[in-house]
């Protein structure tokens, strides 16, 4: 069993503001892994990179290298280097001083900093450039000294955030080859932040996908493709499409107008997100297919066509080495290996209640038919109102924070609008198959999903009727 | 016609009358003084004769010993607020930095008077120290011209840098001496020559403070006063020399430290 070189515990990253740039954030890296934290901007990887190299402190959490913890060691004493995202190099000093400066802090002698400066010049391919300055050199050689610059120093954990963001596309594509060749002669651990998942599905061992402060997804550049955990991440990796669908029996799945069999065994009647690779569908005759459509759009892209098939109310994207012809009716065809099913997301509706001097809970200026003492875990009512919890002391209940949440079958629309809890009108509405999902936006400004078997139009006031029976209650001080 | 009238070429002529005028006629006459006698022969006995008094010598490495000093108490105390103040994310830092810079709109004699008064008080007579009283007076005046230069390089400079030597194991005081002090020198240099120039000449601090000791600027005017307009103009020309000197010798050390910079 290989040692962990670093770990993650629980990392949350809250700023002053009350922004949350990573929550709850658990990673494992062995020694030697190339791994990659890969997601769009603002998703946290860089957050995540900062605290690695102790620029930024976790306000939860720790972080241990080597089994010792280091979540509060300032980055000067820490094993670990860093190539910036614009290199960063010393603008007064030449390249010899720049990569040196490292090794100067360790009180290295000299001669020895000449031996090691020249050994990294020549693994960045830069022999012979000491003396010559920042400036004159091209955005790609920048690149290297930064990388020199750190590697120099052998470190334990090498940190690149974004490296070859500056980069154009060709310069780019080679310093992935040299940087994947690099870490295979260096041996060292490389953690690596990239929002290209080209990028990221070349060179790591590892990917971790990022959304929003969260993990994602981990596993090899394979897996993260072939087996996306949900639909953010089939729709970052890769181009795909995907499909909201249902299951209607045994490793059948209806989606796209259409029914498919599939490899994962999920019960009858649950809610799916299905994504398929355009490259694994496959255009047929009109007949050969399990779904028809028409071809609006064939774009040559070199090696291949990107053709669209619009097919009812959807749209399939599909790879093919063979045109197609726009108004072409055909066929679409996916294997079942091909096709990758994801429960879906539940819709839970979660909204916050208030309660009033009287101790009721309120919504929207309703009081609901829900005694606050049930809600509350243990806790009773007296005479005068005081509410006393478990251990018999009283509880603040200005300060409570009560969050109810209600399955969208658990709503029902209604006509006399004042009947409903909250009103609002119809932003949204998809037929699911045996039942219609709306979207409804109400007067308090938030969005409710309610699933419903009656048609009911786009822009239509209504009423959201919950019963009480029905919804969660969670409280929070 | 009216076009013509208004043509770019036609909207120069003011300024080149105002340079021909007030900048390169007084340089010639200036020139002219400075080589001529009263009889208005050509002699070097001006520049000569400069060198050669130990009063006029003396008066120079006076003129250079409080612009030294003065110089250099401004960029002591300059350097802390401006790194302070740059570097932090205070919110009020905009309105502290106002605050060190106002004095430079209450009007200069002003300021000095008041100088004057508080010194009178706490030394009971200027006549005491008339150095330090001068240098005071001059660093009082001059230190605005100190911080705001050396405040801009250091905003300026990029964060990623000092992450950078952090990353690269060194301590907050040596990212300190290592990045940002040669970072900065940019600033340094130019509030170096606001201050140091100005305080080679500015007499009318030493007179309002009572130090009658000559430095550049009033042994000039002391000249001029006894109509000895030659040794004056001679005088003057030295000091634009030496500016001349001065301005070339920073302005290389810039171009060395900036290089790179622009770069980032």
């Amino acid at each position: 069993m290989e040692q962990n070189i670093i770990e993650l515990k629980h990392i949350t990253k809250t700023y002053k503001d009350g922004f949350t740039a990573v929550s709850d954030f658990n990673l494992e890296v062995k020694k030697g892994e190339f791994i990659t934290f890969l997601g769009p901007s603002g998703c946290g990887k860089t957050t995540t990179l900062r605290m690695i190299a102790g620029f930024d402190l976790p306000t939860e959490g720790e972080i241990l290298l080597n089994g010792k913890p280091i979540t509060e060691l300032p980055p000067n004493e820490r094993p670990i280097n860093t190539v910036f995202q614009r290199y960063a190099l010393f603008p007064h000093m030449n390249i010899y001083e720049n990569i040196a400066f490292g090794l100067r802090q360790k009180k290295t002698p000299e001669n020895v900093i000449a031996k090691k400066v020249r050994k990294v010049l020549e693994l960045v391919d830069l022999e012979g450039f000491e003396k010559r300055s920042i400036d004159t050199l091209s955005g790609g050689q920048q690149q290297r000294v930064a990388i020199a610059r750190a590697v120099v120093n052998e470190p334990q954990i090498l940190l690149l955030d974004e490296p070859l963001g500056a980069l154009d596309l060709k310069m780019r594509k080679e310093m992935q080859l040299e940087l994947k060749e690099m870490h295979r002669e260096l041996g060292i651990t490389f953690i690596y932040v990239t929002h290209d998942q080209e990028e990221a599905l070349t060179m790591s061992d590892k990917i971790v996908v990022m959304a929003e402060g969260k993990m994602q997804q981990i596993g090899t550049p394979e897996d993260i493709y072939n087996e996306p955990i949900n639909a953010f991440v089939a729709d970052f990796i890769g181009d795909s499409n995907i499909f909201n669908g249902i299951m209607t029996g045994k490793l059948k799945a209806r989606f796209c107008g259409g029914e498919f069999v599939c490899v994962d065994d999920i019960e009858e009647g649950t809610h799916i997100t299905a994504v398929v690779r355009p490259e694994d569908v496959i255009l047929t005759e009109p007949a050969g297919g399990q779904i028809r459509g028409i071809v609006t759009s064939v774009i040559f892209k070199g090696i291949h066509y990107e053709i669209t098939v619009e097919s009812g109310k959807n749209e399939i994207i599909a790879q093919s080495v063979y045109s197609a012809k726009t108004g072409d009716l055909v066929g679409v065809r996916v294997d079942p290996d091909n096709i990758h099913i994801m429960i879906a997301e539940d819709h839970t509706n979660i909204f916050r209640a208030e309660i009033n001097k009287n101790n009721e809970l309120e919504y929207n200026g309703n009081v609901l038919d829900v005694a606050l003492t049930s809600v509350i875990k243990g806790s009773r009512q007296l005479e005068d109102g005081t509410i006393l919890d478990a251990n018999g002391s009283e509880i603040d209940t200005g300060k409570l924070k009560i969050k109810i949440s209600i399955k969208p079958q658990d709503i029902e629309l209604t006509d006399e609008q004042e009947e409903g809890l909250v009103q609002g009108y119809i932003s949204n509405l998809i037929y699911k198959g045996d039942h219609y999902s709306y979207v409804i936006h109400t007067d308090l400004e938030q969005d409710f999903v309610v699933n419903d078997e009656y048609l009911w139009n786009m822009e239509d006031q209504v009423g959201l009727l919950m019963p009480v029976e029905k919804m969660i209650f969670s409280v929070k001080k | 016609m009216y076009r013509h009238l208004f043509s770019r070429k036609n909207l120069g002529i003011p300024y080149a009358l105002f340079l021909a005028l007030f900048v390169m006629a007084p340089l010639f006459v200036l020139f002219y003084y400075a080589f001529t006698n009263g009889e208005g022969e050509f002699t070097v006995l001006n520049l000569t004769g400069f060198f050669t008094d130990p009063n006029t010598l003396g008066t120079l490495c006076y003129s250079f010993g409080i612009a030294s000093v003065t110089t250099v108490v401004c960029l002591l105390m300059a350097y802390p607020v401006a790194y302070i103040l740059a570097t932090s994310k205070l919110r009020a830092k905009s309105v502290i930095l106002m605050l060190f810079v106002m004095p430079m709109w209450i009007n200069f004699s002003l300021r000095i008077t008041a100088l004057k008064e508080i010194l009178t008080w706490i030394e009971g007579s200027l006549a005491y120290h008339p150095f330090l009283n001068t240098v005071l007076g001059m660093s009082y005046d001059f230190l605005p011209f100190m911080i705001l230069p050396i405040y801009t390089t250091i905003s300026k400079l990029d964060g990623a840098l000092l992450e950078a030597a952090r990353d690269l194991g060194a301590g907050n005081i040596q990212a300190f001496l290592k990045v940002t002090l040669p970072l900065s020198m940019p600033g340094i240099i130019s509030g170096v020559s606001m201050v140091f120039l100005p305080a080679m000449t500015n007499y009318v601090v030493l007179d309002m403070l009572y130090n009658s000791t000559y430095i550049m600027g009033s042994l000039i005017g002391s000249y001029f006063a006894a109509y000895n307009w030659h040794g004056g103009s001679m005088i003057a020309l030295i000091l634009l020399g030496i500016v001349c000197l001065f301005t070339l010798f920073t302005r290389g050390i810039e171009e060395e430290n900036t290089r790179g910079g622009m770069l980032l």
